[in-house]
């Protein structure tokens, strides 16, 4: 049984604070970085490597253990803030990210500790994932493939070739995150092209669908939880996120698609973080309970 | 010279070759978008029913499910015809297998114009441009069987992405049982001599034409030599360079564009290193390529045996005359 306890919920949302605090620092140190992306999927990504994944830098060599597929790469603050903080590196070689000859390129690639596959290129990632899931059923291992897809990804015919090759090989090991927050870089998702109803579509293709909402932790670890969703099956969590989450002036602005706060943009963040970590510090009601 | 005898089509080697080696070797992996009868393995899918994976008509999906295989272990040779593999699936090639250092075999069947008729949407005479210019992808382009054999052999535990191309048609044995195969080095399959008149040098199924036009030279009196490149990337610059020195003309031969492929190769490293020598690159030149089977293109643009045998003529005469 996984501990779900409020303390560990707590820890996990202060971890999403220090997260933040690590991308804002990136984005500003590199000046340049897509912010609101990083700030919409980093929760999602916090509950997976700190509570469902089996994925550390002592096993990150073997092939049984889980495995994390970054679709969206161009959210890449996100992922090198928590692989930075389970130990795949110093936190300090974040100064160098984006900087001439740095490992820590905009995109993922897999010079840096932690990650598995190059991406940044849309509507790759569920391919590269359904390839690994079914090498774990070929050979009987039973660790899951998780990736996280941003939502202006899916017009990507890529993804939709993978989903019908997800479900033909009943790959329930197969676990895909949508971080839904309705933006892209030109505008609303639903301007730019209309693709919901998207549980219909996923249904359609064989998914097994849960939502969520992706900045709730004690929501995303009820949901991922429950994984397999359902046996031969597919796994899809749709988690409804808001892009630039935590910082108010960033929070579903479409030009913090890649914008770079300015020193006093950056204070104010910082404030508005401190804030929330406050407001975390204060006792529960259930610890006078 | 030998004279030619026929051997098998490429595409049987490679499947037979794939048979042989995946009944000791349980991580071998074929891939396949409808392909599998295209690429004749339809055998090795009853065979070896648990290392077939089938992804329906979707190349983008047939290299990214590959890379997922192989970033697990296995050896996995993606089987599709090379102009949709190669043009369609390119973004995966290069980032899903190249970027990212899978070791995926692409396979790239009836490549060229081995499709003929069917037009120039099967028809993939870009592969060698665009992938020379992929980092952290090796490029081969047997001749015959002996080559499609040991090309198979050495990609199965080759440890970093290849793009093997063959065509359809039965292809003539040109390698002798001497004949020694190594990725990046060229062959020479016709007798070592001091000097000689022209250089042919050619991939892939051109280079039996080559060689039947060296034979018809010989008749004339005029001497050559056919080095078939079966390594297009990485390319064995030193054989080039020697047969340039060693030649009054040369010519390349490729089943192929003619912007951006073999003869271009070779004419930018004779360029940089020096090695002047009058040249002709023959290919399918920048046009909508004409309609018929395989030979019939040959013919129409000269990478048949006559074609290439007027053209060192010409090249020959052009020589005096200057």
């Amino acid at each position: 049984m996984k501990n779900n306890s409020q303390d560990k919920i707590r820890m996990l949302e202060k971890k999403s604070i220090l997260y933040r605090r690590m991308i804002l620092k990136m984005v500003v140190t590199a000046n340049v970085g897509h912010t609101g992306g990083s700030l919409s999927c980093v929760d999602i990504l916090n509950v997976l490597y700190n509570h469902i994944m089996d994925i550390t830098p002592a096993n990150f060599h073997e092939i049984n253990r889980d495995h994390y597929i970054h679709s969206k790469g161009h959210s890449v603050e996100a992922l090198y803030a928590v692989l930075a903080e389970r130990g795949f590196y110093e936190l300090s070689e974040l100064d160098f990210v984006e900087k001439f000859g740095s490992k820590f390129i905009g995109h993922p690639s897999k010079i840096v500790p932690g990650v598995e596959q190059n991406t940044g290129a849309l509507g790759h990632g569920l391919s590269v994932a359904a390839g690994m899931a079914i090498a774990a059923k070929m050979d009987g291992r039973n660790n899951r493939i998780f990736t996280i897809m941003g939502d202006g990804e899916l017009t990507e015919g890529s993804i939709w070739e993978a989903c019908a090759c997800a479900s033909h090989y009943h790959l329930d090991n197969l676990v895909a995150a949508i971080d839904r927050n309705y933006l892209q870089i030109s505008g609303k998702t639903e301007d730019v092209m209309e693709m919901e109803p998207l549980e219909e579509k996923f249904s359609a293709f064989g998914f097994t669908i849960q939502h969520v909402d992706g900045h709730s932790i004690q929501d995303l670890i009820k949901v991922f939880d429950g994984l397999p969703f359902e046996k031969g099956k597919p796994n899809l969590v749709i988690a409804h996120t808001v892009k630039g989450k935590g910082i108010s002036y960033i929070e579903n602005k479409i030009d913090w698609h890649h914008h770079v706060p300015s020193e006093e943009e950056y204070r104010q963040a910082i404030l508005e973080l401190d804030e929330a970590e406050e407001i975390l510090e204060k006792p529960c009601v259930h610890e006078y309970e | 010279m030998n004279n030619l005898s026929t051997g098998k089509a490429n595409l049987e080697i490679f499947s037979s070759t794939l048979m042989r080696l995946a009944e000791n070797d349980p991580d071998i992996l074929v891939v396949t978008s409808d392909s599998r009868g295209s690429g004749k393995l339809t055998s090795f899918g009853e065979k070896y029913p648990n290392q077939i994976v089938e992804v329906g008509i979707a190349e983008q999906n047939l290299v990214g499910i590959s890379a997922g295989l192989a970033a697990s272990g296995k050896k996995v040779f993606a089987v599709s015809p090379a102009c949709f593999l190669t043009s369609r699936a390119l973004e995966q090639i290069k980032n899903d297998v190249a970027y990212s250092d899978q070791p995926v075999k692409i396979i790239g069947i009836s490549a060229g114009v081995s499709y003929g008729s069917l037009g120039s949407t099967h028809h993939s005479l870009h592969d060698f441009a665009v992938l020379q210019a992929i980092n952290n992808i090796d490029v081969i382009a047997p001749a015959d069987n002996f080559e499609t054999a040991a090309t198979i052999e050495a990609a199965v535990n080759y440890p970093k992405p290849i793009y093997i191309r063959f065509g359809k048609k039965p292809v003539p044995d040109l390698n002798s049982n001497s004949s020694k195969f190594e990725i990046g080095k060229a062959i020479q399959i016709t007798p070592e001599q001091p000097q000689y008149d022209v250089a042919f040098i050619a991939t892939g199924e051109t280079v039996a034409q080559a060689y039947m036009a060296c034979v018809a030279l010989k008749d004339k009196g005029i001497s050559s030599c056919v080095l078939s490149m079966h390594s297009i990337k990485p390319f064995d610059d030193n054989a080039v360079e020697h047969a340039a020195r060693k030649s009054k003309v040369m010519i390349t031969v490729e089943e192929h564009s003619v912007n951006g492929g073999l003869g271009c190769h070779i004419a930018s490293h004779l360029m940089r290193t020096g090695v002047f020598i009058p040249m002709q690159i023959v290919g399918i030149p920048d046009e909508h390529t004409i309609t018929g089977d395989q030979l019939e293109i040959f013919q129409h643009y000269g990478l048949d045996n006559e074609g290439l045998t007027r053209t060192a003529l010409d090249l020959l005469s052009k020589r005096s005359v200057t």
